[in-house]
């Protein structure tokens, strides 16, 4: 045991004085290695920075809220059958909305583009959500300034507007929307709310903070005609662990209301910010997987430098080696040395690497979001250190199990 | 008591189709303290017999008994602790490690020994003002004389106390007033109770031995006293 250990130290000292004895040769080697970490590293942060900024967008949408649509989210069954179901109207929504006993809060919405106007500037095709003053507790809104719409002005289908953080930084650049009159789609609006900044960018025009939030009166009456046009029903739960009981009794109406027998199917579909989850990590999981492929081959091509780097060490030093046995070094010794080499090259280039990294995702920070996590570090030291290890097993093996005799005779 | 006991070794090397008997049949005893050398012309076989002595090299038939363990049957590693505590080895080419210091490669096989660091380093030190070298200690290879280098050599094949010393032509690449030192050292060496084997292939070097063996052609041509013998009988096994 105590042996193993001198055998460490001079094994690290050797290591240290082999690489100093070829500083540009090592430079070279170590190159592969912080290539291979540095991808490595900027590739695990970048995914992990999109997928903080996903998550945070995605929660945007509440995971105690229902969405009841005629469409299923992410479905792979037949486009067609989904096509030809009902649309939801108001009319089911209000006998809906009458039966439904759990919910928090229930609000139908429809949605329309239009450009929106102020004076001379403009946004085009912005994403109108249309709904009733229920809408606002169906989401975590919080407002820069003014309030959502109340029930007398979706009632009566007024012409106001609550408008996204980034339409009012667009329209407003000096924050004074609040009581203008904005153009939508050619007509007068008058904004009573500003939202505050809300999700993250990636989410795009689904991002509240790009929408302009009216009654779903005013959508009907001005954009979009109330035939043929399907509405989604949006039901939040009380909280989050009365989700699945919220959902039970959504579906019971909804099959009630449209007087469906017990051996028919459901002709709607009650969708989930999960399904999305579902559709978003496994794209994420291919993206990870081409991404750990693609840095993968980097590391081994630099682990292909080293080994070969070892080989040519391991032959320049073969009389080396046959000193060491002749005096006593082991089969251990030699491998353990060169072990020791190969790990030390691609610890210190992936240390080197892993600064670089943070360094560089420090600067693409300003542009997206990354975050170069704990675990990150661990991994790409681990990893450099498996390397290290892997691409010297060949020639250290190659180094123990020469012919001292040999050895001592090589030129 | 015999440290060493060879019976009938054989060493035949494969090239190609071709075998090289390099040793044929030999059988050895040499006793503790006996100061022995080796000679013969070239190809004889001394260098390969040295090798198998010094448990570098596993002889291809026949029996190797070293201090009473039958050397012939171990495995690697056991090979390599013989070695590295009762042998020392010096080579013609010095062959020390060129990028450590003197006292470094003097004390490495106490580091393979597994030696605490103050007490390698106490005992490598000491041996080298034995041999010679107390000015010299932090002196790389190429920052010494070949006389020097062999001193270093000498000292790395003492530090750890070896039952004997092999050094196969230890002042071939020295001229004779140098080797004529080293072989002063060896002298030294021997009279503080060491066994020394040594190959050369000057008689006046082999003058300073007690027994001289000759090999030809793999084979012992002749066990005998030397000018300076003063051991009873040459200990000879072949029949
Ligand atoms: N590895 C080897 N492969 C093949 N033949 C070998 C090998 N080593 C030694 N021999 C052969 O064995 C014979 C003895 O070699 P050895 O080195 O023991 O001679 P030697 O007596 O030491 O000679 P010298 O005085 O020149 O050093 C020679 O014929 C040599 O060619
Ligand atoms: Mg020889």
């Amino acid at each position: 045991m105590r042996n193993i250990v001198f055998e460490f130290k001079e094994g690290l000292l050797i290591a240290f004085r082999a690489l100093r004895a070829n500083k540009i040769r090592s430079a070279l080697t170590m190159l592969g290695i912080f290539i291979g970490i540095t991808v490595v590293v900027l590739m695990s942060t970048a995914i992990k920075g999109i997928d903080n900024s996903f998550q945070k967008g995605i929660s945007a949408l509440g995971s105690d809220v229902l969405y009841i649509s005629k469409w299923q989210w992410f479905s792979n069954d037949d486009w067609w059958t989904m096509r030809n179901r009902k649309n939801i109207d108001m009319a089911e929504f209000e006998k809906f909305k009458n039966l439904a006993k759990l919910p928090l809060a229930i609000a139908p919405t429809t949605n329309s583009r239009r450009t929106v106007k102020y004076k001379d500037r403009r946004v085009e095709s912005v994403f109108l959500n249309g709904s009733t003053s229920e809408y606002v507790k169906t989401t975590n809104f919080t407002f820069e300034h003014g309030r959502f719409y109340s029930d007398i002005e979706s009632n009566s289908s007024r012409h106001v507007a609550i408008i996204g953080s980034e339409i009012a930084k667009s329209l407003f650049p000096r924050g004074d929307a609040m009581d203008k009159t904005i153009k939508i789609g050619g007509v007068n609006f008058k904004i009573i709310g500003v939202l505050s900044e809300q999700g993250s960018v990636i989410l795009g025009p689904f991002n509240p903070d790009n929408q302009v939030f009216i009654p779903i009166g005013t959508i009907f009456k001005n954009f979009e005609s109330r035939h043929g046009r399907t509405i989604t029903i949006n039901v939040r739960a009380i909280n989050p662990g009365m989700v699945a009981e919220t959902k039970d009794e959504a579906e019971g109406i909804m099959r009630k209301v449209r007087g469906l027998r017990h051996n028919e199917v459901n002709d709607f579909s009650i969708n989930q910010q999960e399904a999305l989850m579902d559709q978003y990590n496994s794209v994420v999981g291919v993206i990870q997987i081409a991404g750990l492929f693609i840095t993968g081959l980097s590391l081994f091509v630099g682990a292909i430098g080293i080994m070969n780097i070892m080989f040519v060490s391991v032959r320049e030093r073969t009389r080396e080696i046959g000193i060491r046995k002749a005096i006593g070094a082991k089969r251990r010794t030699i491998l353990i040395q060169f072990l020791l080499e190969s790990s030390t090259i691609c610890l210190i280039g992936g240390t080197i690497g892993l600064l670089a990294a943070v360094i560089l995702s420090m600067v693409v920070n300003q542009f997206i979001p990354t975050s170069v996590q704990v675990d990150v570090v661990i991994i790409a030291l681990v990893v450099s250190l498996m390397t290290g290890v892997l691409a010297g097993i060949a020639p250290a093996y190659m180094a123990a199990k020469l012919d001292p005799v040999e050895a001592l005779r090589y030129e | 008591m015999n440290i060493i006991n060879i019976e009938h070794i054989s060493k035949v090397y494969h090239l190609g189709i071709e075998e090289v008997h390099a040793l044929r049949d030999i059988s050895l005893r040499i006793d503790k303290n006996e100061y022995l050398a080796i000679m013969g012309p070239s190809g004889s076989g001394k260098s390969t017999l040295m090798n198998m002595l010094g448990c570098l090299d596993t002889p291809t038939s026949g029996i190797y008994d070293f201090n009473g363990q039958s050397v012939s049957t171990m495995s690697d590693n056991e090979l390599a602790k013989i070695r590295n505590k009762e042998i020392g080895f010096v080579f013609q080419t010095f062959n020390l490690l060129p990028r450590s210091d003197a006292l470094h490669n003097v004390e490495l096989p106490l580091v393979y020994a597994g030696l605490p660091y103050a007490e390698r380093r106490e005992r490598a030190k000491q041996t080298l003002i034995d041999v010679g070298l107390g000015d010299r200690i932090h002196h790389k290879p190429n920052e010494l004389s070949g006389g020097q280098r062999q001193r270093v050599a000498i000292a790395r094949a003492l530090v750890s106390n070896p039952s004997i010393i092999l050094a196969d032509e230890p002042t071939g690449n020295l001229d004779s007033k140098i080797g004529e030192e080293i072989m002063q050292l060896f002298e030294e060496i021997h009279s503080k109770g060491n066994t020394i084997i040594l190959v050369t292939h000057e008689e006046y070097i082999a003058e300073h031995a007690a027994r001289i063996i000759r090999l030809k052609d793999g084979l012992v041509e002749k066990d005998e006293i030397g000018s300076r013998g003063n051991i009873q009988k040459p200990k000879v096994a072949t029949e």
